[in-house]
Parts: structure tokens; sequence; C-alpha cells
């Protein structure tokens, strides 16, 4: 019995190391952004809350905490009050699976990239509900949008997760890594690893595919008519899903926690700061692309998901086979 | 068919996104403009038109001599003047208002004044929290005179060269 609740501690206790830095990430991350776009546009951003700014995000959750929460009249209110807490829990339990380091990982499942990929698909219910159950056009219309959206492009990111797979020959996170060793992935199939990192910005509603949310039309999409909380969770979702992308970007093609070269003053460092430098590292170019690109049209961004990154992936999926095959590099 | 290959090159290897990325880049790292702001502060022109004030000589005696020349010129009307002999037989001022909600900072006041009596300071922080505190009468104006006397003085020397 002590033996069950001294395990379960250590469970809870392993998840809660993961979670609460997360969420520390994700306050920081809105940071960065601000910093980030602020010094593309000539400007410092925030530097007046604490030293740098850096207690900047605190302060603006502090702040969201002690507003007040309103309910629309014509809302459903369980389905609304769901949306946030659904968008929010989505994009942490996908943390679940995620390799930190060797071995550095809650849940060693052998279906771990099916897993994220089925987790980052259910992010669309949370939009969905959101914008169904606010009873608003714009939030309908957002919601209609980000879910056309995040459909269309998981078909290519399927693809470029396929080929991935292809070369690894395990769905587990850890075996992908291990298998960049020699080479990381996104040297031999850099094609692939543009159409992936393209994917994910549509994939997390982000410039330039933040049509979802595009204020010059639909006011700000989905959550229009979130305040207080409600709007903070979703905020902390978007950004969580951001991270995870970035993430998995670095899982897939960027070797993980494996250090560049497998040489002295490299694998020094721990493969967690590796892992956290190339995620920051994706993570720049997140917002560096937010401060370059103006936003798709709609049907461009239709146009460029099916007609685009869709044959473009599937004929790169054939093609690596057909390598694999033909040198017989396969993995067995 | 070259210009078509031409193109089809570009979009395929998304020259104009990496350029695009490139500049933005480079602008990372300048040197950003920001001014912090009310710790660091933009020059503004000797000619600036901030909050007004009532200038003194420097025997401490008052310059404004009540001709009533910048209340006629106001075209917001916000100038208020009364005036009567002082007991010396000099003509002074008793009321001088400005109501510093209807006035649109032209700086007519100050060319009309013969003797640089009202003149428009480069202080533009003066916001407050009530209307009625933008109302502002004889004291405080002369009061704003002695405050800014310094930098009214040093403007108007800067700029006589050019007038």
């Amino acid at each position: 019995m002590g033996n069950i609740l001294l395990t379960g501690a250590i469970e809870i206790g392993k998840i809660l190391l993961v979670i609460v830095p997360l969420l520390v990430s994700v306050a920081m991350l809105t940071y960065f952004e601000r910093k980030v776009i602020g010094a593309i546009q000539l400007r410092k951003g925030p530097n007046v809350v604490g030293p740098f700014g850096l207690l900047q995000p605190f302060a603006d959750a502090l702040k969201l905490l002690t507003k007040e929460t309103i309910v629309p009249t014509g809302a459903n209110r369980v389905v609304f009050m769901m949306a946030p807490v659904l968008t929010l829990l989505l994009s942490l339990v996908a943390w679940a699976v995620i390799p930190f380091g060797y071995g550095m990982v809650l849940a060693d499942i052998n279906v771990g990239i099916l897993y994220l990929f089925a987790i980052s698909s259910l992010g669309v219910y949370g939009i969905i509900m959101a914008g169904w159950a606010s009873n608003s056009k714009y939030a309908f219309l957002g919601a209609l949008r980000s879910a056309a959206q995040m459909v269309s492009y998981e078909v290519s990111i399927g693809f470029v997760i396929i080929t991935v797979l292809l070369c690894v020959g395990s769905l587990n996170l850890s075996d992908i890594v291990m298998a960049q060793r020699n080479v990381w992935f996104f040297i031999p199939l850099f094609p692939m690893f543009i159409i992936f990192f393209v994917s994910a910005l549509a994939e997390t509603n982000r410039s330039p595919f933040d049509l979802p949310e595009g204020e010059s039309e639909i006011v700000a999409g989905y959550f229009v008519e979130y305040s207080s909380m409600s709007f903070a969770m979703f905020f902390l979702g978007e950004y969580a899903a951001m991270i995870l992308m970035s993430g998995m970007t670095s899982i897939l093609f960027l070797g993980g926690w494996l250090p560049p070269f497998d040489i002295a003053p490299f694998n020094w460092i721990p493969g967690l700061v590796w892992f956290a430098l190339k995620t920051a590292a994706c993570l720049f170019v997140f917002l560096w692309v937010r401060a370059t690109m103006p936003r798709y049209r709609y049907d461009q961004l239709m146009r460029l998901g099916w007609k685009v990154f869709l044959p473009f992936s599937l004929l790169w999926v054939v093609l690596t086979a057909g390598v694999l095959m033909a040198t017989g590099w396969i993995a067995r | 068919m070259a210009a078509s290959l031409d193109r089809s090159a570009r979009a395929l290897l998304l020259s104009e996104l990496v350029s695009g990325m490139a500049l933005t880049l480079k602008y990372f790292f300048k040197p950003k403009v920001t001014l912090n702001y009310p710790y660091e502060k933009g020059p503004i022109s000797p000619r600036f038109r901030g909050e007004h004030a009532l200038r003194r000589y420097a025997s401490g005696e008052e310059r404004c001599i009540a001709c009533k020349l910048c209340e006629a010129v106001c075209p917001a009307q916000a100038i208020t003047i009364e005036a009567e002999p002082r007991a010396d037989g000099s003509r002074r001022t008793t009321r001088y208002d400005i109501d510093m909600t209807k006035c649109i900072y032209c700086g007519f006041c100050q060319e009309a004044c013969p003797v640089d009596a009202i003149v428009e300071g480069p202080n533009f922080e003066f916001s407050t929290e009530t209307r009625e505190e933008l109302m502002y009468n004889k004291a405080k104006l002369l009061s704003n005179g002695d405050r800014w006397e310094a930098e009214i003085a040093s403007s108007l020397a800067a700029d006589a060269p050019y007038r």
C-alpha cells in the first residue's frame, strides 16, 4: 500500500517537474516574443517591470487573474467554460512523451509520435467548442477557419512524419532521436524540415497563418468572447502548443538532446540543455517569422496546404522510400 | 520558358522569404531607437510651444502691461484679462486667466506680446487629473514663469537671430 503511494507521489512529482517549468517557459515565451518583435521593429520591448522587464509576464498574468470572467448571455455555459480548459489540457498532456534527455521521459511509449499527432489533432476541438459555444459570429468564423486550417496542414505534417519514420523504423521518440546520432535529419530531409516547420506555424495558428484570429477581419477569432482566466488559458494553450511544436521539430529533425558533435566541449553539456537550446532556437524562428511575414489570404493558405505541401511531401515520401529500398538502408 | 523556370526556382528555393527574413534579422541587431521616456526625452526646438508662462523682469517686476493684445489675437478666445491702474500708477492686470482646455497652442499670444511677457515654454508635461486644474490664473502663470525662466530665456536667445 505504502509502496503504491510512494510510486504515485514520485510520478506526480515528475509530472510537476515537467508542467511547472513548462508553464514558466510559456510565460517567458510571451516576454521573449515581445522582446524579439520589439528588437526587429527597432524598439526595446518591455523593460520596466523587474530587471530587463523579466517580470512582465507575471504582471500580465496577475492582471488577467484579477479581471472579471464574462460569459455572454447567449453562450452555452458548460461548453464555453470547457473549451479553454480542454485547449490547455491538450497542450500539456502532449509533453508526457517528449524525451528531454536520454531516458528523461515521463512515458516512453512505443507509439510516441502517433500519440503526439493525435493530441495535436485533438487541439482543434477546443477551438471549435469555443467558437460554437460563444454564440458570436466572429468566434464562429474564427473557429471554422481554424478547424479547416489545422485539418489541412495536419495532412502534410503526417507525410513529413512518415518520411522520418521511414528513416528511423520506430515510432518511439527516443529511438527517433538516437537514430540521428550520425546525422541530424534536417540535412538529408531538408525540404521536409521546411515543410514541417511551415506546417507547424499553420498548425499552431501562428503568423503568417494566423487567419483564425485575423484581427482586421474577425476581431480576435474564436476567443473573442473570452476574458480573464479563460482567455489566459487559451493564451497559455497556444503558447504551450508553440513550444510543443518546436520541441517536436528539434526531436524529429534537430537531433533532440544530442550535441551537434559528439566531441569534448559539446558532450560535456547535458542533453537537457541541448534540447532546450534547440527548442528555443525554433521558437525564435517562430517569432522571427511573425515579425517578418504579412498574413496569408485564406485561399492562399488553402492553396499552399493542399496544392503545394501535400503533393510535395507525398512525392518526397515516395522518393525517400525508394532511396531507402534501393540502397538497402531501410531500418528493420 | 526561361522566365517560368526562373520564377519556379525562386518560389521553390523561397528566395523572397529568405531575403525578407535576412532583412528583419539585420534589424534585430541594429541599435534601438526607443527613448526610455520619463527618464530620457527627445530634443525640442527653441520654438517649441508648450505650457504658458508669464515672465518677470530681472528686478522681479512683472512684464505684462495689460495691453490685451494676446486676448484680442487669441483665436480660441482662451485668454481673459482684467486690468486697472496699480497704486504706483502703472497699468497692470488684476486678472490673467488662460483656459488651457481651449488653448490650441498656436503661439499667437507670444507673437502679439510687445514685452515678451506671455510665452509658451518648453514644458509639455502638465497633464492634470481634473479639468478645473487646467483653468490657469495669473498666480499659476507667474509661478510657471519663475520656474521655467532659465529655459525660456535660453530658447528666446537661441531663436532671436532668426526673427
